[in-house]
């Protein structure tokens, strides 16, 4: 029966040499190698409870009055948009479990991939020969990150609104062209023509995850091509040499199995645990505004940054040049893109070091590297922790001014200390090692 | 009658046959080393298809019942229960029933040869054309021009040249206050300490420049201020009014925006006080006509809304 299966579609296709390369194909096993893959599975639930929720989503801004069964609504003023999905979340069966998994999959899938993305850093995975894959990926993390934003800001709800007032902001606040760009993507002064919603709803279900899928496939073509890295282990696994469990049938039901618990844990989330109640928001006017707004995890860097900026604009004889919110929302993100992106030309320039890498380093092994990112990494935390300074003040009473301040200096001497102090614990590492293996 | 049966005697013995040991085909040259038989763990197996089938069958059910409580939370207690047993299923046949087998394999290297051949390929390939340079160039030109004559139309997708509507407000000299339900709003209504959202008569409330906030800063009619509602750092509203419970000690009171919370002084034209706003809020001046409502004494003080690249302060 497998036998005629195969031969089947070898006839017609050709396949059969590589598809046996492919079941042989060796996975390097190391839990951290499994981040990247906790991604696609996110993405691919994604994909699945995204498109049901398309079939009853309404990409309009035209306003309606509510006479839906949500008592405190009845009678409000609010757009088609946000209207729908008031319905799929209260009226339709599964709807809210449906669009909860959705947002807890978004959710998930940027924590995925960020901490994909700080394993291949600081295990130098994206030498040579796989700083394309590792540019690839970091394309697609940010792809992610406006994907999430427009898909929460369809809805039109108050919090929603409020972002996409904040990316207006940005978008006018780009030198030079701030204003020209800011009309043409909104269709006219905020919030925009009635095609934006539709413009947005587009992009977040058919040209960004389009953008994504051609990019998953780029990388993962690459991967595959270049093969997987690994830790060196044992005297086997060399900088000529793979070693790991094939593909099938060693590897198949562990693959599976992670998605399948990737799936377990999100449907537990969107059935069990609450995440944007859009019915509390209320419908977003020009006009309102909610206190504490907080947007999703993965762009508190950025309200952060937006909040710790001094107040000044940049101008010129009473013309504004640059407007503030270009620094936080717009300068901010490119930098760290840019600093990311340009890492391993910068380190093989550095080093010299110009030759293939199939074996990682361990953190340690790098105490330069490792170091420089940690301090990296904790300026950019502590940015996004200074996003949820107002909360600090509801819970603690500590005054938000004060802490403002504080962050405003905190933010450039602590990652001096992390780095002193990492890479002090790099060496003392690897000198512990040394003694112990004297 | 007797077609089924012999159906059914086919059936058995499909059934059965399956289940006898088939004789091994050329044993020696096998690619997947052999391994010991685990019927514990293939019951285990088993088992826990037989819960995922379970959940299955009881997610329909949650689903078909029309008064069920807390729907959303069964629904998602009987997936996430389905997936989890299918993830304990995978790690039984990973673990105890398949071989797991560890393979080395060279790592790919670079093709030096291909790639001087391709090289030279295009090398020869071009050798008739005697200008090269200027070819190429002229090509690039065209393909780019033609590139951007492409991308032309997307200027319909707004007025992106003619950025003065971003300046365009509703309000006018004469032009009365309404509250949210659309009543006049008269001035001796407007109390110390309390914040008032205000809208024009007769003008679309969802433009940038139509929400105003009115607060009383001082006693009589000069005592009542109104500005722009919408931040001038990040076009969020102002929602927020921080009134001091003891003006000894504390500061003053602040219109404050909850997106970035930049605080904007109503006493002294609406300077920016703290957070992230790089200029003050614009002032709507406010007159007050025969019958005691406020209405609009002209344009504002400065842009509403946030601010672009060569916007006039």
């Amino acid at each position: 029966m497998i036998r005629r299966l195969v031969r089947f579609v070898d006839q017609r296709s050709g396949g059969a040499p590589f598809v046996r390369k492919a079941l042989r194909y060796v996975f390097p096993d190391h839990w951290s190698f499994l981040l990247g893959e906790v991604a696609l599975y996110c993405f691919i639930l994604l994909v699945a409870t995204g498109v049901y929720l398309t079939l009853f989503f309404e990409d309009s801004r035209s306003q309606t009055v509510y006479h839906g069964s949500y008592k405190p609504l009845q009678g409000e003023t609010m757009s088609r948009a946000y209207e729908s999905v008031l319905h799929l979340s209260l009226d339709v069966k599964a709807g809210l479990l449906m669009r909860q998994t959705h947002h807890w999959a978004a959710n998930v899938f940027l924590a995925a991939i960020l901490l994909h993305v700080l394993r291949v850093f600081f295990t130098g995975a994206f030498r040579k020969p796989r700083d394309l894959t590792y540019v690839i990926g970091l394309a697609m993390l940010f792809t992610a990150f406006l994907e999430g934003y427009l898909g929460y800001s369809m809805v039109d709800d108050l919090l929603s609104g409020m972002g996409l007032a904040i990316g207006y902001s940005v978008a006018l606040s780009l030198p030079v062209i701030g204003a020209n760009l800011g009309l043409l993507l909104w269709g006219g002064p905020f919030p925009g023509s009635p095609s934006f919603i539709p413009r947005i709803y587009i992009a977040h279900v058919l040209i960004f995850p389009l953008l994504i899928i051609a990019l998953l496939t780029l990388h993962l073509v690459l991967v595959a091509s270049r093969h997987h890295t690994q830790f060196r282990e044992s005297p086997k696994t060399t900088e000529k040499q793979v070693v790991g469990i094939p593909a099938f049938p060693g590897q198949a039901p562990r693959s599976l199995g992670l998605m399948f618990a990737v799936f377990a844990v999100l449907f537990l989330l969107g059935g069990l645990v609450q995440i944007n109640p859009i019915w509390l928001w209320g419908p977003y006017h020009v006009g309102e505004a909610t206190n504490g707004a907080q947007p999703d995890w993965y762009l508190g860097w950025l309200i952060g940054a937006l909040r710790l900026v001094p107040g000044f604009d940049l101008t010129v004889g009473g013309y504004t040049l640059v407007p503030n919110p270009f620094w936080g929302g717009a300068l901010f993100p490119v930098v760290i893109l840019f600093v990311l992106a340009l890492w391993p030309w910068a380190e093989r320039r550095v080093t010299g070091d110009d030759a293939f890498h199939n074996l990682l380093e361990r953190p340690r092994d790098n105490a330069w590297r490792t170091s420089l990112g940690a301090a990296f990494l904790t300026w950019i935390f502590l940015v996004f922790m200074s996003g949820s300074a107002d909360r600090v003040t509801v819970w603690l009473g500590l005054d938000y001014s004060a802490q403002i301040w504080a962050y405003r200096v905190l933010i450039w001497l602590v990652p001096l200390l992390v780095f002193f102090a990492v890479r002090r614990a790099c060496r003392e590492l690897l000198a512990w090692e040394q003694i112990r293996s004297d | 009658m007797s077609r089924v049966k012999a159906l059914l005697i086919a059936a058995v013995v499909l059934l059965l046959g399956r289940g006898r040991p088939k004789r091994e085909r050329r044993p020696e040259h096998r690619i997947v080393p052999p391994g010991p038989a685990d019927r514990r763990a293939e019951n285990l197996v088993l088992l826990l298809f037989g819960g995922v089938t379970a959940c299955g069958v009881a997610f329909i059910v949650f689903y078909a019942i029309d008064k069920l409580g807390h729907e959303t939370q069964w629904l998602g207690l009987a997936l996430g229960l389905a997936f989890a047993l299918l993830t304990l299923a995978c790690i039984v046949i990973a673990r105890r029933l398949v071989v797991t087998e560890e393979l080395p394999e060279p790592y790919p290297e670079d093709h030096p040869d291909e790639v001087e051949t391709i090289a030279e390929l295009i090398d020869e390939s071009g050798s008739r054309f005697t200008r090269k340079r200027l070819v190429t160039l002229a090509g690039a030109g065209a393909l780019g021009t033609l590139g951007l004559a492409a991308l032309t139309p997307a200027a319909s997708l707004g007025p992106a040249l003619d950025t003065s509507a971003l300046k365009k407000t509703p309000w006018r000299r004469g032009r009365r206050l309404v509250d949210e339900s659309g009543k006049p709003i008269p001035a001796a209504d407007i109390e110390a300490e309390a914040f008032y959202t205000a809208y024009p008569e007769g003008a679309d409330r969802e433009l940038i420049g139509s929400p105003l906030v009115v607060v009383r800063i001082g006693p009589g009619n000069a005592g009542v201020v109104a500005y722009s509602k919408i931040c001038t750092h990040a076009g969020c509203a102002i929602a927020l009014y921080r009134k001091p419970t003891f003006p000894d000690t504390q500061p003053g009171p602040a219109l404050v925006c909850p997106c970035h919370y930049s605080s904007f002084d109503p006493a002294k034209n609406g300077k920016v006080i703290f957070g992230p706003a790089g200029r003050p809020l614009p002032r709507l001046p406010l007159e007050i006509d025969g019958e005691g409502n406020l209405r609009a004494a002209g344009g504002f003080s400065g842009p509403v809304g946030p601010s672009w690249s060569g916007v006039r302060r």
